[in-house]
């Protein structure tokens, strides 16, 4: 395949989806039991969609590294997801959420498939409410907002500081009643190893059991990935120690094109690296900025503590720079403003890389009952981790890797470019852009799983009902499987000196610095040369211990590692081949006057879509170029 | 600092299990003590040995799946917080720490510190959920829910089903995060409907996978990260016993 082919429906924007529905092709319920489905992941995106597969009549297959599928990352998820109620009557609709997020990514992404997200997300919030999900709600009963960043209105559903959490356990209930009625074979404690394809159709993948270290091969009619994101690329990082992208890599080194892999989200608000050993950043919640103030000393190396600086003598440079959104303003935003100040010497903290979250006047005017029910698990958090109250002191943030708006291409149908594999959730490319806006990750998860894919899916699966059963004891699979076992031994029997996880640290550490919040030629180019180095010095020099025969987590890091190499690269490749700075691709190269992101239209108006070419070549740039006729492409202004 | 750490070394669910002692010079206060653990083993890794094997993933409390028996107490000295929470400010210099994976029998140890949680699994499965189905739902402000409810229900809901309540429970018994999802689902309209017959699906999977009773010591409560409360178990008690009168 070379043409890329998005497959928008025709019509206005608000008519596709329902366009698309009346047209598509339908799988009888009796057929359906002929069928089945993979489906690799069980975040917020996966577990609804195996939960609503099944409901359907499909035989289900349900994969999770974890020991159980209520502990994929969704559930780290903080803030909330949005929805386009309009509830609090404050000027919302579909159409507005759908324009917040095409302008929050930056005018890089499909118009219609965000529409339609938009359009769903009403859905979603009454199905997760249904579930016995408990949002928020106002003494009078009915569910709470609040904002989220580069938005002026509150669309924006919760639970506490953990709606991840909750979401994802709905979701996962609605599995657990399809596992208890027999219609998903649940498989915990998986890895995906690869994707097999028969014909050029994906028809099956090959897991290894991280008990027992077998692999195995399962088969079915059509694959989906929800495997989330890649953030842990940079080894420090706000996502779960094992979030990882190997699966979508393996679908890529199988034909399966992948878009945009520079477009990253650095957040801005994570608690900063205090020494070398540390392994993750946390994450303090976007929806801390509905009340906390951003803020560093006006006086540059000012090291007196946050309480002790006078308010005229604080420069909350949000507010200064950006008046009609002020802390509010878009992520990328926000992150680039923090490196900003913290590299021109303003920044606070031992280390300077800092800057201060001060919630004093909104305790002072709320009062600290209403902050705690709003924030408390949160100030919690930063308390066990720090040692300090946010209730007494400003916390100290700084930004830290996040989210990936990149991964798997996939058409309107979320399909991939190998027919009958899919790809839902952080897994895709499709409704970000170039950068994400809080709480609509959730969003788009749960509406890809919960009442898209199980849509589209079908149109694909109508014209397989007579292939039966698809057969594992075939060539394809005896390949396949031979692929990912030669890897593992490959892996073990380099035999070296050093840790995988070490690796993993060094090359997150070229990234961040190469090719996170600021991107130049040079420096790129430096770090293509640098991670290419690396991975030599890993395919010599890793030590896995044990066997692939055993539980083995040293096996199976290396296998993520050895992966994120190979990703690494692309993602530099494609922050090389963008020479304009859009969302949070920021290349120094390309700035306006005031320093912000300067975006070229003219020719950069495309999503990057790379075909794998073979081990060592040049990956092949497919360029989908984005038309935007219902929203006028404007230079995104939040001041 | 310095620590000298006594953790169980199990090969496989078959093999037989011991402490070995470890020691290490290096430590800040700073560090959380998974990131102790990561420095431990890639000590063994450099020296030749088999690293211990631990679980984690979210590292900051949510995901439930680091759970690790520290002197004593589930996720150890720290109140109200997971494993993967704890830091190291938290011992003293030259401290022995004691590490040991959960012990109850629906908990089997599958290699070290790691042990196989499925029978919580098979109890969420048994009931855990409501019986809706996906599509056509209400508009979610047509059925008005008081706020008291709706945070109670959230209370109950934080649970990250770590197992610390069975395997602090000398009956190890999985009463409390049974209650926490029966408790969260009748206090809300739309589990209220099944709250009883779940209550008792529940309990009897519990049964059935080799929990023990509840006999009321509250040592679930005191050690639960989520300080998930003893009144949920009492709950579900009164569901357990409406769903035995109805029978
Ligand atoms: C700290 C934090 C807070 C966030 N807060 C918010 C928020 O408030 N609102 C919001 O909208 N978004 C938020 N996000 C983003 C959002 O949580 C994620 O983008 C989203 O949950 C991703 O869901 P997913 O289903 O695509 O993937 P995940 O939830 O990451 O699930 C991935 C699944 O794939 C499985 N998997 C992966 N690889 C393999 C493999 N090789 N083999 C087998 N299984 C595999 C995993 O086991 C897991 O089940 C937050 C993200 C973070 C990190
Ligand atoms: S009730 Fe508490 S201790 Fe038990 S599984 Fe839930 S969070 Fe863990």
């Amino acid at each position: 395949m070379t043409k890329l082919d998005s497959k928008i429906p025709e019509g206005n924007l608000k008519d596709k989806w329902t366009n698309y529905l009346n047209s598509m092709n339908l799988v009888s319920p009796a057929n359906k039991k002929k069928l089945d489905i993979i489906v690799v992941g069980t975040g917020i995106a996966g577990a609804p969609a195996a939960a609503s597969l099944a409901q359907l009549g499909y035989n289900v297959k349900v994969f999770c590294y974890q020991d159980s599928s209520r502990r994929a990352h969704s559930v780290a998820a903080q803030g909330g997801i949005n929805a386009a109620k309009n509830y609090p009557n404050d000027g919302d609709s579909i159409y507005r959420l759908f324009y917040d997020m095409i302008k929050g990514g930056d005018y890089r992404a499909r118009e219609s498939n965000v529409y339609r997200a938009a359009e769903v997300s009403n859905e979603v919030i009454d199905q997760l409410t249904a579930q016995g999900v408990p949002f928020a709600r106002e003494y009078g009963g009915t569910l709470s907002n609040r904002s989220f960043g580069g938005v002026q209105v509150s669309r924006t559903f919760y639970a506490r500081g953990q709606t991840g959490q909750q979401v994802l356990l709905g979701s996962y209930s609605a599995l657990k009643r399809m596992i208890s009625e027999g219609k998903v074979k649940m498989y915990a404690r998986r890895q995906m190893l690869e994707i097999v394809t028969v014909d050029g159709h994906a028809r099956g993948i090959i897991t290894r059991n991280l008990v027992t270290g077998e692999t195995e091969r399962h088969s079915a009619h059509a694959v989906i990935l929800a495997t989330g994101g890649y953030g842990t690329i940079y080894y420090l990082s706000t996502l779960a120690i094992n979030s990882n992208g190997s699966a979508a890599w393996s679908a890529y080194k199988k034909g399966a094109f992948f878009a945009n892999p520079s477009f990253i989200q650095i957040h801005p608000t994570c608690i900063p690296q205090l020494n070398d050993y540390q392994s993750k950043l946390t994450l303090m919640s976007e929806s801390l900025r509905n009340d906390g103030r951003i803020w560093v000393p006006k006086e540059k190396d000012d090291k007196r503590p946050g309480n002790d600086i006078p308010e005229d003598e604080r420069d909350y440079y949000l507010e200064r720079r950006y008046p009609a959104f002020g802390n509010l303003v878009p992520r990328d935003v926000a992150s680039r403003a923090a490196k900003e100040r913290c590299d021109a010497g303003y920044g606070v903290g031992d280390t300077g890389q800092a800057v201060f979250l001060d919630f004093k006047h909104a305790l002072e005017k709320q009062g600290k009952d209403v902050i705690e029910d709003k924030y408390g698990n949160l100030f919690e958090m930063y308390e066990t981790i720090t040692g300090e109250s946010p209730y007494e002191r400003p916390m100290r943030i700084y930004p830290a890797g996040h989210y990936t708006m990149g991964g798997l291409w996939v058409d309107y149908e979320l399909q991939t470019t190998i027919p009958g594999l899919f790809a839902i959730g952080e897994a895709n490319f499709s409704d970000h852009g170039a950068n994400r806006l809080g709480a609509s990750s959730l969003m788009q998860g749960a509406t890809d799983g919960y009442f898209i894919i199980p849509n589209t899916i079908s149109n694909y699966l109508s014209d397989k009902i007579r292939t039966g059963k698809v057969a594992t004891d075939t060539k394809e699979f005896d390949e396949a499987e031979k692929e990912a076992k030669e890897r593992l031994e490959k892996l073990l029997n380099v035999n070296g000196t050093q840790t995988a996880s070490s690796f993993h640290k060094r090359l997150g550490k070229i990234l961040w610095e190469y090719a996170g919040m600021a991107r130049n030629e040079e420096g790129l180019k430096k770090a293509l040369t640098m991670v290419k180095d690396l991975k030599n010095e890993f395919w010599k020099d890793v030590k896995v211990p044990g066997t692939s025969a055993e539980f083995n987590q040293e096996l199976e890091k290396a296998v993520r590692i050895a992966s994120a190499f190979e990703l690494s690269q692309l993602l530099i490749k494609d922050a090389l081949s963008r020479k304009e700075s859009c969302g949070a691709h920021y290349r120094e190269e390309y700035v306006t006057e005031d320093g912000e992101a300067k975006r070229n239209d003219e020719e950069y108006m495309y999503v990057s879509a790379w075909e794998y070419q073979g081990e060592d070549k040049e990956p092949k740039l497919h360029k989908e170029e984005l038309k935007f006729e219902f929203v006028e492409v404007k230079q995104r202004s939040y001041k | 600092m310095k620590v000298k750490l006594k953790i169980w070394r199990q090969a496989n669910a078959k093999a037989k299990g011991q402490f070995k002692n470890y020691e290490l010079d290096d430590i800040q206060d700073e560090m959380s003590f998974l990131e102790m653990l990561d420095a431990l083993n890639s000590k063994l890794i450099k020296e030749g040995e088999n690293p211990v094997a631990f679980e984690n993933d979210c590292r900051e409390g949510i995901c439930g799946t680091c759970g690790l028996f520290i002197n004593g107490r589930p996720h150890g000295p720290g109140e109200q917080i997971a494993t993967c929470q704890l830091h190291m400010r938290l011992f003293k210099d030259g401290e022995t720490i004691v590490i040991e994976p959960w012990r109850a029998g629906g908990f089997p140890i599958i290699k070290d510190l790691v042990t196989d949680r499925n029978a919580y699994d098979k109890i969420m499965q048994a009931g855990g959920f409501v019986s809706v189905n996906i599509g056509g739902t209400p508009d979610s402000n047509a059925v008005l829910i008081s706020k008291e409810h709706a945070d109670e229900a959230m209370d109950a809901a934080s649970c990250i089903g770590c197992g610390a309540c069975a395997a602090i429970c000398k009956n190890s018994s999985a009463m409390l995060f049974i209650a926490a999802k029966v408790s969260q689902l009748a206090l809300l309209p739309q589990g209220k409907v099944e709250a009883s017959k779940r209550a008792k699906r529940m309990v009897a999977v519990m049964d059935e996978l080799g929990f023990g009773n509840c006999s009321n010591t509250g040592a679930c409560e005191a050690e639960c990260p989520k300080g998930i409360s003893l009144a949920h178990i009492a709950r579900l008690n009164r569901e357990f016993l409406k769903a035995n009168i109805k029978s």
